[in-house]
């Protein structure tokens, strides 16, 4: 049988019954060598209109972790804190119409549908992500760099940081209901305006081919993968380019455990628990460690940004 | 009403009465069990071996409250779960034993030097760690035989350590989740009411009637 996408928000998946990832990479080769990217509209057993991308030297050739783990498995506190309760409840999310809205100390701020930003052909990036909890996947993104976004309302000399904000609409999401809330909402995030220029970091509307589910932050979030993944916020709806560090959801909740830069680094443990090895998330009861790399092994790419900083200070 | 609730609270007590205490172990380990067979057989998620760790560190916690909770029902309500506080208690080591199991041979994996530097540096795990060591006395002393050896005054003094070890639990799991939700805070309301019931006045009467009962019985 051949791959089916299985993205239904909700679907409840037994680890045991992955589909195999060879079967989504051989379906990559076949179409890479018979008609190129664009067959991919063309598959007749794809649930949702696949997307249109191009591949990335970016992207890591590292076995990419199995779709029903990344669907499964997730952090968005605004359906819950429990792992499997992003999959249970984001499908509550209306994600269509969507609009962002770009402002701040640009030249041209304005609120973009999200048609009018998301490119036809978009990339395909395969990055490893680093949560701060100590366990690690391997993704396929379907995305386009922010930079292109951020040229388009032309930034101002003054701007020094991008600040990010989740969508707040308790009426969808239960996490951000009742008595005990785990978070401030809406959910920050921020970058410094070189770490959001720097071509790594994307705006990501897909995950192995397909539009993201909602559970990982549908219809358009960011990935910065040298960056623990908390950074990495979900369900955008406003970018504001700003001159003072914005603060953060994670470092208000918890200064002393969640800096602003959060960048990935063994060395630098968290104080609950030390940050040298990671989990390769798996349905094996014998997890697989590995040894966590220095920004989460885009060091090569990534170091410049922090040339003389003082890594364990600035956390 | 309150005659009824006293009806009600002897009928318990006549069931409970009947109840052979050796089979409620194999009800009282199921569900470990059930986590480990899920655990193997790829029914427990995408990192099963954090669910087994943590489902079995929850079991260890919920048979704590459970074996605290039998002196203040006997003395609030007239409940007689005594009888069955050594079974409970005994379980809540079995699980707080395979949850340290499950961290040393699964999460670690035998890495001595994380473990060692895991026990210096977090203090969710050091209170884990104390927690369990307070456990050890006690499930040791466990049996009527060490009861008669010690004496019953020293025993009843050693078991009471049993109260820091449960607060111990509590404190653990609110030290190592993210961020303030409701179930860690919860449990730990429960252990706080649960102590704190020991430092009010009893209500003598009753408890010492439930005493000569049981003598009697
Ligand atoms: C003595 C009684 C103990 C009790 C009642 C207990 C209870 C718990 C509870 C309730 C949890 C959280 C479950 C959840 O997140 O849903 C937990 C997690 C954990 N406990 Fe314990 N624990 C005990 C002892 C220990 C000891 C001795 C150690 C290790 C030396 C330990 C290590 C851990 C670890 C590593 C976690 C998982 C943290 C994570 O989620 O990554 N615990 N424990």
């Amino acid at each position: 049988m051949a791959y089916r996408p299985r993205l239904a928000a909700g679907a409840r998946i037994l680890p045991s019954e992955i589909t195999p990832k060879e079967v989504y990479f051989n379906r990559r080769a076949l179409m890479a060598g018979a008609a190129g990217v664009a067959a991919m509209t063309l598959l007749p057993d794809a649930a949702v209109a696949a997307l249109e991308t191009t591949p990335s030297p970016f992207s890591t050739d590292e076995t990419p972790t199995p779709l029903e783990a990344v669907t499964a498995y997730n952090n968005f506190y605004e359906f819950g804190v429990g792992k499997d309760e992003p999959a249970r409840y984001a499908e509550a999310l209306t994600t269509d119409p969507w609009s962002v809205a770009v402002d701040g100390l640009v030249a041209r701020p304005a609120t973009f549908a999200l048609e009018d930003i998301v490119p036809k052909v978009q990339e395909e990036r395969i990055y490893r992500l680093r949560c701060v909890e100590g366990w690690s996947m391997v993704i396929p993104w379907v995305g386009f760099p922010l930079s292109d976004l951020l040229a388009r309302v032309e930034p101002l000399g003054s701007a020094r940081y991008v600040a990010f904000e989740t969508l707040e609409r308790p009426d969808e999401m239960r996490g951000q209901r009742g008595f005990f809330q785990a978070l401030d909402w809406p959910y920050t995030e921020g970058l410094r305006l070189d770490e959001a220029l720097h071509p790594l970091t994307i705006l990501a509307t897909g995950l192995y081919g397909e539009p993201l589910p909602n559970q990982n932050g549908a219809p358009l979030r960011l990935v910065v993968p040298w960056k623990y993944g908390f950074k990495s916020i979900k369900s955008i709806v406003r970018i504001s380019l700003t001159e003072e560090q914005p603060p953060t959801s994670w470092s208000r909740q918890a200064p002393r455990e969640y800096g602003f830069y959060a960048n990935v680094n063994p060395d630098v443990s968290h104080p609950r628990w030390s940050q040298e090895k990671e989990r390769r998330v798996g349905p094996g009861l014998i997890a697989a460690y590995q040894p966590t790399l220095m920004f989460n092994g885009y060091e090569e790419d990534v170091a410049h940004l922090y040339a003389g900083m003082d890594l364990k200070a600035n956390y | 009403m309150a005659a009824t609730a006293r009806t009600v609270v002897e009928a318990l007590n006549g069931a409970l009465k009947r109840v052979p205490v050796l089979p409620l172990y194999f009800v009282a380990l199921a569900p470990g069990a059930w986590l480990f067979l899920a655990a193997l057989t790829g029914r427990l998620g995408f990192e099963p071996m954090k669910a087994l760790e943590q489902g079995l560190g929850l079991w260890a916690l919920r048979f704590m409250i459970a074996t605290l909770a039998a002196t203040p029902l006997l003395d609030w309500t007239g409940l007689r779960l005594v009888r069955f506080r050594r079974m409970l208690g005994l379980t809540a080591f079995y699980y707080a034993l395979a949850h340290l199991a499950t961290y040393l041979a699964l999460d670690q994996q035998f890495g001595w030097s994380f473990i060692l530097a895991d026990l210096a540096k977090r203090p969710y795990i050091i209170i884990g760690m104390a927690a369990f060591a307070a456990l050890v006395p006690l499930a040791l002393t466990s049996t009527d035989a060490m009861v008669r050896r010690l004496g019953a005054a020293a025993w009843r003094k050693l078991h009471r350590l049993a109260y820091p070890a449960a607060a111990m639990m509590a404190l653990h799991y609110l030290l190592l989740v993210k961020s303030w939700t409701a179930e860690p805070l919860a449990y730990a309301a429960i252990v706080v009411v649960l102590l704190a019931l020991r430092l009010v006045p009893r209500r003598a009467p009753r408890r010492a009637a439930g005493r000569v009962a049981a003598q009697q019985a």
